[in-house]
Protein backbone atom coordinates (compact mmCIF):
# COMPACT_ATOMS: atom_id res chain seq x y z
CA UNK A 1 0.00 0.00 0.00
CA UNK A 2 1.29 3.37 -0.91
CA UNK A 3 2.88 3.21 -3.89
CA UNK A 4 2.74 6.58 -6.54
CA UNK A 5 3.50 6.51 -10.27
CA UNK A 6 3.66 9.36 -13.01
CA UNK A 7 3.05 7.81 -16.32
CA UNK A 8 3.74 10.41 -19.09
CA UNK A 9 1.91 13.69 -17.04
CA UNK A 10 2.19 16.84 -18.64
CA UNK A 11 0.85 20.11 -17.12
CA UNK A 12 0.21 23.46 -19.14
CA UNK A 13 -0.35 26.61 -17.37
CA UNK A 14 -1.89 29.14 -19.85
CA UNK A 15 0.19 28.25 -23.23
CA UNK A 16 3.38 27.32 -20.62
CA UNK A 17 4.40 23.80 -20.45
CA UNK A 18 5.35 23.76 -16.59
CA UNK A 19 5.41 19.80 -16.62
CA UNK A 20 7.15 17.28 -19.74
CA UNK A 21 6.72 13.94 -19.65
CA UNK A 22 7.41 13.01 -16.17
CA UNK A 23 7.44 9.50 -15.80
CA UNK A 24 8.32 8.51 -12.50
CA UNK A 25 7.29 5.48 -9.83
CA UNK A 26 8.04 5.90 -5.94
CA UNK A 27 7.66 2.27 -3.96
CA UNK A 28 5.51 1.67 -1.21
CA UNK A 29 7.29 2.97 1.75
CA UNK A 30 9.86 4.95 -0.37
CA UNK A 31 11.38 8.09 0.41
CA UNK A 32 11.98 10.22 -3.20
CA UNK A 33 12.96 13.90 -3.05
CA UNK A 34 12.30 15.85 -6.17
CA UNK A 35 15.06 18.78 -6.31
CA UNK A 36 14.96 21.18 -9.10
CA UNK A 37 15.80 24.76 -9.32
CA UNK A 38 12.39 27.25 -8.37
CA UNK A 39 10.02 27.45 -11.05
CA UNK A 40 11.02 23.52 -12.31
CA UNK A 41 7.63 22.30 -11.65
CA UNK A 42 8.63 20.02 -8.80
CA UNK A 43 5.68 21.66 -6.36
CA UNK A 44 3.58 21.01 -9.09
CA UNK A 45 4.46 17.32 -8.95
CA UNK A 46 3.70 17.55 -5.45
CA UNK A 47 0.22 19.43 -6.42
CA UNK A 48 -0.69 17.05 -9.11
CA UNK A 49 -0.82 13.80 -6.10
CA UNK A 50 -2.40 15.61 -3.83
CA UNK A 51 -5.43 16.06 -6.08
CA UNK A 52 -5.10 19.93 -6.01
CA UNK A 53 -4.09 20.13 -9.48
CA UNK A 54 -5.07 17.64 -12.63
CA UNK A 55 -2.38 17.04 -15.42
CA UNK A 56 -2.98 18.33 -18.72
CA UNK A 57 -2.11 14.97 -19.97
CA UNK A 58 -1.31 11.73 -18.73
CA UNK A 59 -2.36 9.89 -15.19
CA UNK A 60 -1.09 9.99 -11.94
CA UNK A 61 -2.12 7.38 -9.82
CA UNK A 62 -1.79 5.94 -5.77
CA UNK A 63 -2.43 2.64 -5.18
CA UNK A 64 -2.81 2.02 -8.84
CA UNK A 65 -5.76 4.09 -8.31
CA UNK A 66 -5.92 7.48 -10.30
CA UNK A 67 -5.50 10.72 -8.53
CA UNK A 68 -8.86 13.17 -9.00
CA UNK A 69 -9.21 14.61 -6.03
CA UNK A 70 -7.57 15.33 -2.24
CA UNK A 71 -7.62 13.45 0.27
CA UNK A 72 -6.74 11.99 3.83
CA UNK A 73 -5.11 8.88 2.05
CA UNK A 74 -2.83 11.42 0.40
CA UNK A 75 -1.58 14.05 3.73
CA UNK A 76 0.47 16.92 2.64
CA UNK A 77 2.72 18.86 4.56
CA UNK A 78 2.71 22.74 3.34
CA UNK A 79 5.96 25.03 3.37
CA UNK A 80 3.89 27.66 5.50
CA UNK A 81 2.26 25.19 7.80
CA UNK A 82 -1.29 26.34 7.12
CA UNK A 83 -2.55 25.54 10.52
CA UNK A 84 -6.11 26.41 11.27
CA UNK A 85 -5.24 29.67 13.26
CA UNK A 86 -8.63 29.46 15.27
CA UNK A 87 -7.99 25.73 16.49
CA UNK A 88 -5.70 24.41 18.99
CA UNK A 89 -3.10 22.30 18.46
CA UNK A 90 -5.41 19.91 19.39
CA UNK A 91 -8.14 20.59 17.25
CA UNK A 92 -6.01 20.73 14.49
CA UNK A 93 -4.98 17.45 14.74
CA UNK A 94 -8.34 16.11 15.31
CA UNK A 95 -10.00 17.83 12.41
CA UNK A 96 -8.66 14.65 9.89
CA UNK A 97 -9.69 11.91 12.55
CA UNK A 98 -13.17 13.65 13.25
CA UNK A 99 -13.54 13.34 9.44
CA UNK A 100 -12.89 9.68 9.53
CA UNK A 101 -15.74 9.07 12.05
CA UNK A 102 -13.26 7.75 15.15
CA UNK A 103 -14.82 7.80 17.88
CA UNK A 104 -13.61 10.02 20.57
CA UNK A 105 -11.67 7.81 22.92
CA UNK A 106 -9.26 6.58 19.90
CA UNK A 107 -8.90 10.40 18.49
CA UNK A 108 -7.59 11.07 22.61
CA UNK A 109 -5.45 8.04 22.15
CA UNK A 110 -4.40 8.88 18.87
CA UNK A 111 -3.58 12.54 19.39
CA UNK A 112 -1.92 11.66 22.52
CA UNK A 113 0.34 9.25 20.96
CA UNK A 114 1.13 11.81 18.08
CA UNK A 115 1.87 14.65 20.20
CA UNK A 116 3.94 12.39 21.84
CA UNK A 117 5.99 11.33 18.78
CA UNK A 118 6.67 15.05 17.76
CA UNK A 119 7.60 16.42 21.32
CA UNK A 120 4.10 18.24 21.76
CA UNK A 121 2.83 17.03 24.93
CA UNK A 122 2.58 20.53 26.45
CA UNK A 123 1.70 22.73 23.68
CA UNK A 124 -1.75 20.85 23.00
CA UNK A 125 -4.34 23.35 23.86
CA UNK A 126 -2.14 26.50 22.50
CA UNK A 127 -2.98 28.26 19.40
CA UNK A 128 -0.42 27.95 16.63
CA UNK A 129 0.01 31.79 16.74
CA UNK A 130 1.92 31.50 20.06
CA UNK A 131 4.18 28.58 18.31
CA UNK A 132 7.56 29.49 16.39
CA UNK A 133 7.70 28.36 13.18
CA UNK A 134 9.54 25.06 14.26
CA UNK A 135 6.89 24.11 16.45
CA UNK A 136 3.72 25.03 13.94
CA UNK A 137 5.51 22.82 11.36
CA UNK A 138 5.74 19.89 13.86
CA UNK A 139 2.03 20.33 14.74
CA UNK A 140 1.21 20.53 10.99
CA UNK A 141 3.66 17.21 10.48
CA UNK A 142 1.50 15.55 13.21
CA UNK A 143 -1.34 16.18 11.70
CA UNK A 144 -0.57 14.43 8.57
CA UNK A 145 0.77 11.51 10.57
CA UNK A 146 -1.87 11.32 12.56
CA UNK A 147 -4.26 10.07 9.68
CA UNK A 148 -2.09 7.27 9.14
CA UNK A 149 -1.68 8.40 5.43
CA UNK A 150 -0.49 6.21 2.26
CA UNK A 151 1.36 8.20 1.26
CA UNK A 152 3.09 11.89 2.87
CA UNK A 153 3.45 14.97 0.34
CA UNK A 154 5.77 17.23 2.08
CA UNK A 155 6.39 20.94 -0.19
CA UNK A 156 9.69 22.27 0.89
CA UNK A 157 8.37 21.61 4.64
CA UNK A 158 11.28 23.19 6.16
CA UNK A 159 11.88 26.08 3.72
CA UNK A 160 10.52 28.91 6.22
CA UNK A 161 12.30 27.54 9.04
CA UNK A 162 16.04 29.13 10.33
CA UNK A 163 19.04 26.81 9.32
CA UNK A 164 19.16 25.57 13.05
CA UNK A 165 15.52 24.75 13.37
CA UNK A 166 15.99 23.59 9.53
CA UNK A 167 18.66 20.80 10.96
CA UNK A 168 16.77 19.34 13.58
CA UNK A 169 13.74 18.27 11.97
CA UNK A 170 15.70 16.88 9.21
CA UNK A 171 17.11 14.70 11.85
CA UNK A 172 13.63 14.29 13.51
CA UNK A 173 11.72 13.43 10.35
CA UNK A 174 14.76 10.78 9.74
CA UNK A 175 14.41 9.58 13.08
CA UNK A 176 10.28 9.24 12.32
CA UNK A 177 10.86 7.67 9.34
CA UNK A 178 12.83 4.75 11.10
CA UNK A 179 10.18 4.71 13.62
CA UNK A 180 7.03 4.47 11.10
CA UNK A 181 8.17 4.48 7.84
CA UNK A 182 5.99 5.92 5.04
CA UNK A 183 5.62 6.75 1.20
CA UNK A 184 7.15 10.01 1.07
CA UNK A 185 7.14 12.61 -1.94
CA UNK A 186 9.45 15.23 -0.66
CA UNK A 187 10.01 18.33 -2.33
CA UNK A 188 13.26 20.80 -2.03
CA UNK A 189 15.85 23.02 -3.59
CA UNK A 190 18.41 21.78 -0.31
CA UNK A 191 20.56 19.41 -2.13
CA UNK A 192 21.95 18.21 1.11
CA UNK A 193 18.50 18.10 2.41
CA UNK A 194 17.92 15.64 -0.34
CA UNK A 195 20.45 13.46 -0.08
CA UNK A 196 20.73 13.68 3.56
CA UNK A 197 16.91 12.42 3.95
CA UNK A 198 15.94 10.61 0.24
CA UNK A 199 16.27 6.77 -0.42
CA UNK A 200 16.04 8.54 -3.92
CA UNK A 201 16.57 11.67 -5.45
CA UNK A 202 14.91 12.90 -8.52
CA UNK A 203 16.50 16.02 -10.01
CA UNK A 204 14.49 17.82 -12.09
CA UNK A 205 15.13 20.66 -15.27
CA UNK A 206 13.54 23.86 -15.91
CA UNK A 207 10.95 25.22 -18.48
CA UNK A 208 9.97 22.86 -19.71
CA UNK A 209 10.08 20.45 -15.96
CA UNK A 210 11.42 16.99 -16.63
CA UNK A 211 13.19 15.02 -14.66
CA UNK A 212 16.59 14.91 -15.57
CA UNK A 213 18.42 11.80 -13.58
CA UNK A 214 16.94 10.01 -10.54
CA UNK A 215 20.01 9.04 -8.21
CA UNK A 216 19.93 5.84 -5.77
CA UNK A 217 20.94 7.00 -2.34
CA UNK A 218 19.89 4.36 -0.47
CA UNK A 219 22.20 1.56 -1.65
CA UNK A 220 25.33 3.70 -0.55
CA UNK A 221 23.48 4.77 2.65
CA UNK A 222 23.16 1.25 4.06
CA UNK A 223 26.23 0.09 2.78
CA UNK A 224 27.99 3.18 4.26
CA UNK A 225 25.92 2.82 7.48
CA UNK A 226 25.00 6.05 7.57
CA UNK A 227 22.65 5.09 10.43
CA UNK A 228 25.16 4.78 12.74
CA UNK A 229 24.66 8.50 13.36
CA UNK A 230 22.26 10.81 14.68
CA UNK A 231 23.42 14.22 13.72
CA UNK A 232 22.82 15.10 10.22
CA UNK A 233 26.82 16.98 10.29
CA UNK A 234 28.64 13.44 10.90
CA UNK A 235 26.74 12.22 7.91
CA UNK A 236 27.75 15.17 5.68
CA UNK A 237 31.29 14.79 6.51
CA UNK A 238 31.23 11.17 5.32
CA UNK A 239 33.03 11.21 1.75
CA UNK A 240 30.14 8.93 0.42
CA UNK A 241 27.87 11.69 1.27
CA UNK A 242 30.02 14.36 -0.38
CA UNK A 243 30.68 12.06 -3.48
CA UNK A 244 26.78 11.88 -4.07
CA UNK A 245 26.09 15.72 -2.69
CA UNK A 246 28.58 16.78 -5.56
CA UNK A 247 27.37 14.38 -8.05
CA UNK A 248 23.63 16.36 -7.85
CA UNK A 249 25.18 19.49 -7.61
CA UNK A 250 27.07 19.08 -10.88
CA UNK A 251 23.95 17.74 -12.52
CA UNK A 252 22.02 20.98 -11.29
CA UNK A 253 24.73 23.31 -12.56
CA UNK A 254 24.90 21.77 -16.04
CA UNK A 255 21.30 22.60 -15.95
CA UNK A 256 21.86 26.24 -15.10
CA UNK A 257 24.40 26.67 -17.90
CA UNK A 258 22.06 24.76 -21.08
CA UNK A 259 19.40 27.14 -19.25
CA UNK A 260 21.81 30.40 -20.05
CA UNK A 261 22.42 29.54 -23.27
CA UNK B 1 -4.55 62.52 5.73
CA UNK B 2 -2.50 66.08 5.60
CA UNK B 3 -1.85 68.01 8.80
CA UNK B 4 0.05 67.47 12.02
CA UNK B 5 -1.29 64.43 14.53
CA UNK B 6 -3.28 66.14 17.14
CA UNK B 7 -3.05 65.40 20.98
CA UNK B 8 -6.54 63.95 22.61
CA UNK B 9 -7.08 67.30 24.28
CA UNK B 10 -6.62 69.04 21.24
CA UNK B 11 -9.16 66.57 19.30
CA UNK B 12 -11.53 67.25 21.46
CA UNK B 13 -10.88 71.22 21.70
CA UNK B 14 -11.58 70.95 17.89
CA UNK B 15 -14.49 68.65 18.41
CA UNK B 16 -15.79 71.08 20.29
CA UNK B 17 -15.46 74.40 18.38
CA UNK B 18 -16.99 72.43 15.67
CA UNK B 19 -20.19 71.67 17.68
CA UNK B 20 -20.36 75.32 19.14
CA UNK B 21 -20.02 76.85 15.94
CA UNK B 22 -22.73 74.66 14.48
CA UNK B 23 -25.16 75.52 17.70
CA UNK B 24 -23.99 79.45 16.91
CA UNK B 25 -25.30 79.35 13.79
CA UNK B 26 -28.51 77.08 13.93
CA UNK B 27 -28.65 79.73 17.11
CA UNK B 28 -28.51 83.25 15.13
CA UNK B 29 -30.92 81.35 12.11
CA UNK B 30 -33.57 80.42 14.42
CA UNK B 31 -33.78 83.17 16.72
CA UNK B 32 -32.73 86.23 13.74
CA UNK B 33 -35.96 85.46 12.49
CA UNK B 34 -33.94 84.50 9.15
CA UNK B 35 -35.82 81.04 8.88
CA UNK B 36 -39.30 81.09 10.38
CA UNK B 37 -39.27 79.68 14.18
CA UNK B 38 -42.13 77.33 12.95
CA UNK B 39 -39.58 75.52 10.40
CA UNK B 40 -36.47 76.19 12.44
CA UNK B 41 -36.51 75.70 16.16
CA UNK B 42 -34.05 77.19 18.42
CA UNK B 43 -31.63 74.31 20.23
CA UNK B 44 -33.14 75.54 23.55
CA UNK B 45 -36.41 74.79 22.17
CA UNK B 46 -34.97 71.14 21.06
CA UNK B 47 -33.40 70.50 24.59
CA UNK B 48 -37.00 71.53 26.30
CA UNK B 49 -38.92 69.65 24.07
CA UNK B 50 -36.35 66.50 24.58
CA UNK B 51 -36.51 66.29 28.33
CA UNK B 52 -39.91 66.93 28.08
CA UNK B 53 -40.68 64.38 26.19
CA UNK B 54 -38.48 61.73 28.67
CA UNK B 55 -41.51 61.56 30.71
CA UNK B 56 -44.41 63.28 28.99
CA UNK B 57 -46.19 61.12 26.50
CA UNK B 58 -46.23 62.34 22.58
CA UNK B 59 -48.59 60.28 20.24
CA UNK B 60 -49.11 57.54 22.89
CA UNK B 61 -45.68 57.14 24.59
CA UNK B 62 -42.77 58.69 26.06
CA UNK B 63 -39.57 59.37 24.17
CA UNK B 64 -38.24 56.43 26.09
CA UNK B 65 -41.54 54.01 25.16
CA UNK B 66 -41.20 54.79 21.56
CA UNK B 67 -37.25 54.02 21.70
CA UNK B 68 -38.12 50.90 22.91
CA UNK B 69 -40.48 50.22 20.62
CA UNK B 70 -38.04 51.17 17.60
CA UNK B 71 -35.70 48.71 19.14
CA UNK B 72 -37.30 45.96 19.00
CA UNK B 73 -38.66 46.67 15.43
CA UNK B 74 -34.68 47.10 14.86
CA UNK B 75 -33.56 43.95 16.73
CA UNK B 76 -35.95 41.43 14.80
CA UNK B 77 -35.42 42.68 11.35
CA UNK B 78 -31.38 42.93 12.61
CA UNK B 79 -31.31 39.35 13.76
CA UNK B 80 -33.64 38.51 10.48
CA UNK B 81 -31.27 39.90 8.58
CA UNK B 82 -27.94 38.43 10.07
CA UNK B 83 -29.29 34.67 10.53
CA UNK B 84 -30.35 34.76 6.94
CA UNK B 85 -27.58 37.01 4.93
CA UNK B 86 -24.60 35.76 6.77
CA UNK B 87 -25.32 31.73 6.10
CA UNK B 88 -26.37 32.76 2.78
CA UNK B 89 -23.41 34.26 2.28
CA UNK B 90 -21.35 31.67 3.27
CA UNK B 91 -22.94 28.85 1.09
CA UNK B 92 -22.76 31.41 -2.16
CA UNK B 93 -19.02 31.47 -1.05
CA UNK B 94 -18.57 27.74 -1.09
CA UNK B 95 -20.91 26.73 -3.96
CA UNK B 96 -20.46 28.20 -7.29
CA UNK B 97 -23.83 26.99 -8.25
CA UNK B 98 -25.54 28.68 -6.06
CA UNK B 99 -23.32 31.74 -6.25
CA UNK B 100 -23.98 31.78 -10.02
CA UNK B 101 -28.30 31.03 -9.67
CA UNK B 102 -28.59 34.19 -6.41
CA UNK B 103 -25.87 36.53 -7.78
CA UNK B 104 -27.87 38.37 -10.79
CA UNK B 105 -31.02 38.36 -8.46
CA UNK B 106 -29.53 40.09 -5.30
CA UNK B 107 -27.03 42.22 -7.54
CA UNK B 108 -30.09 43.82 -8.90
CA UNK B 109 -32.19 43.93 -5.64
CA UNK B 110 -29.20 45.33 -3.25
CA UNK B 111 -29.61 48.69 -5.13
CA UNK B 112 -33.57 49.14 -4.37
CA UNK B 113 -33.39 51.75 -0.81
CA UNK B 114 -35.62 50.20 1.81
CA UNK B 115 -38.21 52.91 1.79
CA UNK B 116 -38.99 51.73 -1.74
CA UNK B 117 -39.89 48.15 -0.20
CA UNK B 118 -42.90 50.38 2.07
CA UNK B 119 -46.02 50.07 0.49
CA UNK B 120 -45.09 45.75 -0.63
CA UNK B 121 -43.93 45.68 2.92
CA UNK B 122 -47.17 46.59 4.22
CA UNK B 123 -49.51 44.65 1.74
CA UNK B 124 -47.76 41.72 2.70
CA UNK B 125 -46.60 41.83 6.05
CA UNK B 126 -49.26 44.08 7.40
CA UNK B 127 -48.37 47.02 9.93
CA UNK B 128 -48.12 45.52 12.69
CA UNK B 129 -44.48 43.67 13.42
CA UNK B 130 -44.02 41.88 10.00
CA UNK B 131 -43.97 45.24 7.25
CA UNK B 132 -41.66 47.09 9.27
CA UNK B 133 -39.28 44.47 10.16
CA UNK B 134 -39.24 43.77 6.53
CA UNK B 135 -38.14 47.01 5.32
CA UNK B 136 -35.25 46.95 8.44
CA UNK B 137 -34.33 43.47 6.87
CA UNK B 138 -33.67 44.97 3.08
CA UNK B 139 -31.66 47.75 4.84
CA UNK B 140 -29.67 45.33 6.49
CA UNK B 141 -29.21 42.40 4.51
CA UNK B 142 -27.25 43.25 1.60
CA UNK B 143 -24.12 43.70 4.07
CA UNK B 144 -24.92 40.74 6.08
CA UNK B 145 -24.74 38.86 2.45
CA UNK B 146 -22.05 40.54 0.82
CA UNK B 147 -19.58 40.20 3.72
CA UNK B 148 -20.21 36.55 4.33
CA UNK B 149 -19.90 35.74 0.77
CA UNK B 150 -16.54 38.13 0.34
CA UNK B 151 -15.25 36.55 3.43
CA UNK B 152 -15.72 32.88 2.06
CA UNK B 153 -14.76 33.92 -1.32
CA UNK B 154 -11.78 35.41 -0.33
CA UNK B 155 -10.72 32.64 1.86
CA UNK B 156 -7.02 31.63 1.76
CA UNK B 157 -6.83 29.27 -0.83
CA UNK B 158 -4.00 27.17 1.24
CA UNK B 159 -6.74 27.00 4.22
CA UNK B 160 -9.05 25.47 1.90
CA UNK B 161 -6.27 22.68 0.41
CA UNK B 162 -5.56 21.79 3.87
CA UNK B 163 -8.97 21.51 4.77
CA UNK B 164 -9.34 18.91 1.60
CA UNK B 165 -6.43 17.39 2.19
CA UNK B 166 -7.84 16.06 5.46
CA UNK B 167 -11.08 14.77 4.31
CA UNK B 168 -13.31 17.76 5.34
CA UNK B 169 -17.16 17.48 3.78
CA UNK B 170 -19.11 20.47 2.69
CA UNK B 171 -20.77 21.27 5.81
CA UNK B 172 -17.38 20.74 8.43
CA UNK B 173 -15.36 23.13 5.65
CA UNK B 174 -17.99 25.77 5.99
CA UNK B 175 -18.94 25.57 9.49
CA UNK B 176 -14.91 25.48 11.04
CA UNK B 177 -12.63 26.78 7.93
CA UNK B 178 -14.71 29.56 6.05
CA UNK B 179 -16.92 30.89 8.89
CA UNK B 180 -14.31 31.30 11.45
CA UNK B 181 -11.73 32.36 8.78
CA UNK B 182 -14.64 35.46 7.22
CA UNK B 183 -15.19 36.46 10.92
CA UNK B 184 -14.02 39.58 10.66
CA UNK B 185 -15.38 40.37 7.13
CA UNK B 186 -18.41 39.37 8.96
CA UNK B 187 -18.44 41.42 11.58
CA UNK B 188 -17.19 44.21 9.84
CA UNK B 189 -20.74 43.67 7.56
CA UNK B 190 -22.50 43.83 10.59
CA UNK B 191 -21.97 47.12 11.84
CA UNK B 192 -22.43 48.49 8.18
CA UNK B 193 -26.13 46.24 8.54
CA UNK B 194 -26.33 47.73 11.71
CA UNK B 195 -25.94 51.28 10.55
CA UNK B 196 -28.52 50.65 7.51
CA UNK B 197 -30.96 48.81 9.03
CA UNK B 198 -30.94 51.64 11.80
CA UNK B 199 -31.28 54.37 8.85
CA UNK B 200 -34.22 52.28 7.42
CA UNK B 201 -36.24 52.90 10.71
CA UNK B 202 -37.96 56.13 10.24
CA UNK B 203 -38.88 54.46 6.50
CA UNK B 204 -40.36 51.01 8.41
CA UNK B 205 -41.82 53.17 10.96
CA UNK B 206 -44.05 55.02 8.17
CA UNK B 207 -46.12 52.26 8.58
CA UNK B 208 -46.50 51.67 12.11
CA UNK B 209 -49.65 52.79 13.70
CA UNK B 210 -48.57 52.86 17.65
CA UNK B 211 -45.43 53.38 18.45
CA UNK B 212 -41.63 54.35 17.53
CA UNK B 213 -39.24 56.89 17.68
CA UNK B 214 -40.20 57.09 13.62
CA UNK B 215 -44.06 57.06 14.48
CA UNK B 216 -43.79 60.09 16.72
CA UNK B 217 -41.96 61.81 14.21
CA UNK B 218 -44.30 61.00 11.23
CA UNK B 219 -46.96 62.29 14.29
CA UNK B 220 -45.26 65.67 14.77
CA UNK B 221 -45.19 66.05 11.66
CA UNK B 222 -48.73 66.24 11.04
CA UNK B 223 -48.83 68.47 14.29
CA UNK B 224 -46.39 70.84 12.91
CA UNK B 225 -44.63 70.37 15.84
CA UNK B 226 -41.02 70.47 14.41
CA UNK B 227 -39.31 70.30 18.03
CA UNK B 228 -40.82 67.10 18.47
CA UNK B 229 -39.66 66.44 14.96
CA UNK B 230 -36.39 67.27 15.67
CA UNK B 231 -36.11 65.43 18.91
CA UNK B 232 -36.74 62.12 17.01
CA UNK B 233 -33.92 63.26 14.86
CA UNK B 234 -31.42 63.41 17.48
CA UNK B 235 -32.43 60.62 19.59
CA UNK B 236 -31.85 58.32 16.23
CA UNK B 237 -28.79 59.82 15.82
CA UNK B 238 -27.55 59.46 19.18
CA UNK B 239 -28.83 55.72 19.55
CA UNK B 240 -27.15 54.75 16.11
CA UNK B 241 -23.81 56.46 17.36
CA UNK B 242 -24.56 54.03 20.26
CA UNK B 243 -25.38 51.17 18.60
CA UNK B 244 -22.08 51.58 16.15
CA UNK B 245 -19.68 52.32 19.50
CA UNK B 246 -21.29 49.21 20.91
CA UNK B 247 -20.71 47.21 17.74
CA UNK B 248 -17.06 48.71 17.11
CA UNK B 249 -16.41 47.43 20.55
CA UNK B 250 -17.50 44.07 20.02
CA UNK B 251 -15.20 44.22 17.12
CA UNK B 252 -12.21 45.03 18.24
CA UNK B 253 -12.96 42.21 20.97
CA UNK B 254 -13.16 39.43 18.57
CA UNK B 255 -10.27 40.48 16.27
CA UNK B 256 -8.25 40.75 19.47
CA UNK B 257 -8.91 37.53 21.07
CA UNK B 258 -8.23 36.10 17.59
CA UNK B 259 -5.04 37.77 17.64
CA UNK B 260 -5.34 39.86 14.95
CA UNK B 261 -5.20 43.31 16.49
CA UNK B 262 -2.58 43.54 19.51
Amino acid sequence: MGSIRFDSVNKVFGGVKALDDINLEIAEKEFVAIVGPSGCGKTTCLRIVAGFETPTSGIVSVNGKRVTAPGPDRAVVFQQFVLFPWKTVRQNIDLGLRNKNFAGDERERLIRSVLDLMNLESYADAFPHQLSGGMQQRVAIARAYVLDPEVLLMDEPFGALDAQTRVLMQEELVRLSRVNPRTVLFITHSVEEAVYLADRVAIMTRRPGRIKEVLDIKTVRNEERWNRFQRIEDVMDLDSFIHLRTHVWKSLREEKREDRQ
Amino acid sequence: MSGRPLSLGETIAWGLAGLILFLGIWTTLSISGLVPRQFLPTPLGVITRFVQLLTTPFAGATLPQHLASSFQRYLSGMMLAALVGVPLGLLMGWFRLLDDILSPIFEGLRFIAPIAWVPFAALWFGTGIGGPVMIIFAGAFPPCLINAYRGARFVDPRLIEASQMLGTGHLRTILEVLLPASIPSIVAGLRVAAGLGWQSLVGAELIVAAAGVGFMMVQAQANVSTPTVMTGMIAIGIAGMLIDVLLRYGEALILRRRGLVV
